[in-house]
């Protein structure tokens, strides 16, 4: 039962308008899930809906993790959790270096006690530069990185690699990666998705929210799910990945009878 | 109400009182306090709405930029303050002496200090009654006659002078000290001092003055505190700073008071050719603070860097009018205010950039920032530019915003609790000017005050 993630109809809405429409997904440790749909289906609500983001409305459904039922949480209890999102859009946050955030967060993460806030204490500096130079060699970003104001000026690249250093720093059990290769060049990809694998284990579940295949090449998921209209639509495996590569989103929208446009 | 602290009971900023204090000074100084005196006289408070000076600000603005400082002020009569005249002066403050460094409490001096090697080098660094004994024709040159004065023809003029709390000052200064650099004298670590506020309802009215003459350098760190958490208090000071050809002065002033004591100070430099000055200012404490504060690029080439950081909480009120003026061709200025407020509190900073006809190749730049941590937080900011040469580069600009709920919810979604969050958040936003601080200390003070204001 532990470190599963279970959503069972799920309802989230975004300024008055229900996006998610019923969804359930099960993330077990070890499974890698990929979540693919059209521009505007709701997947990046999906993912903000489940890390707590305040503008995404929880109307009706259940999310448990760890036994714990996590739309009761505030983010950074469920982030304490276990769980994390690489996002689609990540936030810059200008004279706050890549470093000193890290630090804070993976203390923050670690630390024994759920309760603590203020008294957070700070891993020891020496430890905790040595674990961050080896993460960062590891995603090929330069040791210059760490300075750096968070995500600010970061190129689209850079910033995508950056939510793949945290989430290698704060070892989450599941894991939902929005995009996390969209504005990645090949050579990127390719560093971010061996990353990421080498990541999976059975400890870790995924959710990859992805458009294309290329990245899956690296983490082959067993479950590939169609999210449409707000719902599950199609799960299936690999082949459900490749069928939508050669004839995208048309047989499904007419099998299920969805219009065009969802936006 | 329970008056301690000497033998003048009554009256405590009056004629008498003036005359007391002026009893062994020098004939000049007791025709400064006069002069100074009878304009205080003639001068009404600030917080009458007929205030002719203040309503000329008022609507020189168009907005009513004034409206909320009057209201603060109306709780506000000079008489319920006390020069300290004899406090019994225990100080529980212990400081280094490093090079050198003045502690003062209620207006009186308690330690002074400058180490045999700057004293070897001809340096001179008093408390303000001390040199005027001892430097009288140097302080009698600079006292309230080129930088902070009671009349002037500079164009911020209008703002800054024929203040009633200049002229309090002026008639009934207490306290505060000189620092006189020789030609080609350099200071290396900062001198420091230490200036508190003790016991209640007693006022502070320190007079600063920094002289470094022709080639020097000068690094000094001031700290205003309140020695008691509760007493009430008014401070009102000034700061006149002489930046001499090709000098370079660092000062920075910390501002800690309870938030008790009412803080009006009125600061101006004035930066001869080719000098470099770097002013920083802190502002934690105080109920109301008003600060006037100006540069005067007098020399060609003279350069300043005007860096100024302010948290403020309950509700405290923090009013800053800066002006930059540039009277000289290839002067620079670069101005950059970062306010952080919680609560109900308010700040308001009004800035201007004078460039006059002959300082063409100016290049000047204001920036101030407001960062709100509560939707009952206030901030007003007004840049402004009056630009009478050609040849100019002139940016300004001015922002406030309530903290941004993105930043907040990537910062908990990565574990951070919410007020981690929020102080990883104001770190980030002081930290452009806390980067630009050139005394690493206030960058390490800095620190401890940001985190007390979030405790
Ligand atoms: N914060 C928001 N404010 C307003 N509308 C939003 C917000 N977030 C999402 N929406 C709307 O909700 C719908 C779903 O958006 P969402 O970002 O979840 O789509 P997506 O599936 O992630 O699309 P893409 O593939 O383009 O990333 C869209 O119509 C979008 O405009
Ligand atoms: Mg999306």
């Amino acid at each position: 039962m532990s470190n599963e993630l279970i959503i069972k109809n799920l309802h989230i809405s975004v300024q008055g308008n229900e996006i998610i429409k019923g969804l359930d997904i099960t993330v077990k440790p070890g499974e890698v899930h990929a979540l693919m749909g059209p521009n505007g289906c709701g997947k990046s609500t999906l993912a903000n809906g489940l890390m707590g983001h305040p503008s995404y409305e929880i109307d009706s459904g259940e999310v448990i993790f760890n036994d714990v039922d996590v739309l009761e949480l505030e983010p950074n209890e469920r982030a304490k959790l276990g769980l994390f999102l690489a996002f689609q859009y990540p936030t810059a946050i200008p004279g706050v270096s890549m470093a000193n955030f890290l630090r804070s967060a993976v203390s923050a993460v670690r630390a024994k006690e759920t309760n603590g806030s203020e008294n957070i204490e700070l891993i020891p500096m020496r430890e905790f530069r040595v674990e961050l130079r080896e993460k960062m060699a590891q995603l090929g970003m330069d040791d210059s990185f760490a300075r750096r104001y968070l995500n600010d000026g970061f190129s689209g690249g850079e910033k995508k690699r950056a939510e793949i250093l945290q989430m290698a720093m704060l070892e989450p059990k599941i894991a939902i990666l929005d995009e996390t290769d969209s504005g990645l060049d090949i050579d990127a990809v390719r560093i971010v998705g061996e990353s990421v694998s080498s990541l999976v284990g059975p400890e870790l579940g995924v959710l990859i929210i992805t458009h294309y295949p290329r990245l899956l090449d690296y983490i082959r998921p067993q479950y590939v799910h169609i999210l449409m209209d707000g719902k599950i639509v199609e799960s299936g495996g690999w082949e459900l990945a490749q069928l939508l590569e050669a004839e995208g989103y048309d047989p499904i929208r007419e099998k299920h009878g969805i219009a065009e446009t969802t936006e | 109400m329970d008056r301690k602290g000497g033998e003048l009971q009554k009256g405590d900023f009056s004629k008498d009182y003036l005359e007391h204090i002026t009893r062994d000074e020098p004939q000049w100084m007791r025709d400064k306090r006069l002069e100074a005196y009878s304009l205080y006289e003639s001068l009404p408070m600030p917080h009458t709405t007929d205030d002719d000076q203040w309503r000329r600000t008022v609507d020189m603005r168009t907005q009513d930029y004034w409206r909320r400082t009057r209201r603060h002020l109306r709780g506000f009569a000079v008489e319920n303050y006390h020069p300290a005249v004899a406090t019994n002066g225990s100080t529980s403050l212990e400081v280094d002496d490093g090079d050198g460094v003045i502690i003062q409490i209620d207006g009186k001096t308690q330690h002074t200090y400058l180490s045999p090697e700057l004293e070897q080098k001809d340096i001179y660094f008093a408390d303000m009654h001390t040199a005027i004994k001892e430097r009288g024709d140097l302080i009698r040159d600079y006292f309230m006659t080129k930088a902070v004065t009671l009349e002037t023809t500079l164009k911020s003029g209008n703002i800054a002078t024929r203040n009633t709390f200049d002229a309090l000052h002026g008639a009934f200064w207490q306290g505060g000290y000189v620092l006189h650099v020789p030609k080609g004298v350099r200071i290396e670590d900062p001198l420091r001092v230490y200036i508190q506020l003790s016991e209640d309802q007693h006022a502070d009215l320190s007079h600063v003055l920094l002289i470094a003459e022709e080639d020097s350098q000068v690094v000094i760190l001031e700290d205003n505190a309140s020695a008691n958490p509760d007493a009430g208090g008014l401070h009102c000071g000034a700061v006149e700073i002489f930046a001499g050809q090709n000098a370079n002065v660092t000062y920075g002033q910390v501002q800690h008071w309870n938030r008790q004591v009412w803080n009006f100070a009125s600061q101006q430099s004035v930066i001869a050719k080719d000098a470099q000055l770097c002013w920083v200012t802190a502002t934690f404490g105080a109920r109301l603070s008003k600060l006037n504060q100006s540069i005067v690029l007098e020399g060609t080439g003279s350069n300043a860097q005007l860096l100024g950081l302010a948290f403020t909480d309950a509700r405290q009120h923090l009013d800053v009018s800066t002006a930059q003026e540039h009277l000289s061709p290839h002067t620079s200025s670069d101005l950059l205010y970062r306010n952080v407020l919680k609560d109900r509190s308010q700040t308001a900073w009004g800035g201007n950039i004078y460039v006059y006809p002959d300082a063409n190749y100016t290049d000047a730049y204001q920036k101030n920032d407001n960062l709100l941590l509560s939707e009952r937080a206030h901030a007003d900011t007004l840049p402004g530019l009056e630009i009478e040469a050609h040849e100019v580069r002139c940016t300004h600009g001015a922002t406030a915003g309530q903290i941004d709920a993105e930043q907040v919810f990537y910062l908990m979604s990565r574990g951070l609790p919410y007020d981690l969050a929020e102080r990883l958040i104001v770190d980030g936003f002081f930290e452009p000017v806390i980067e630009r601080i050139p005394m690493e200390t206030v960058r390490k003070e800095m620190d401890e005050f940001i985190s007390l204001k979030l405790a």
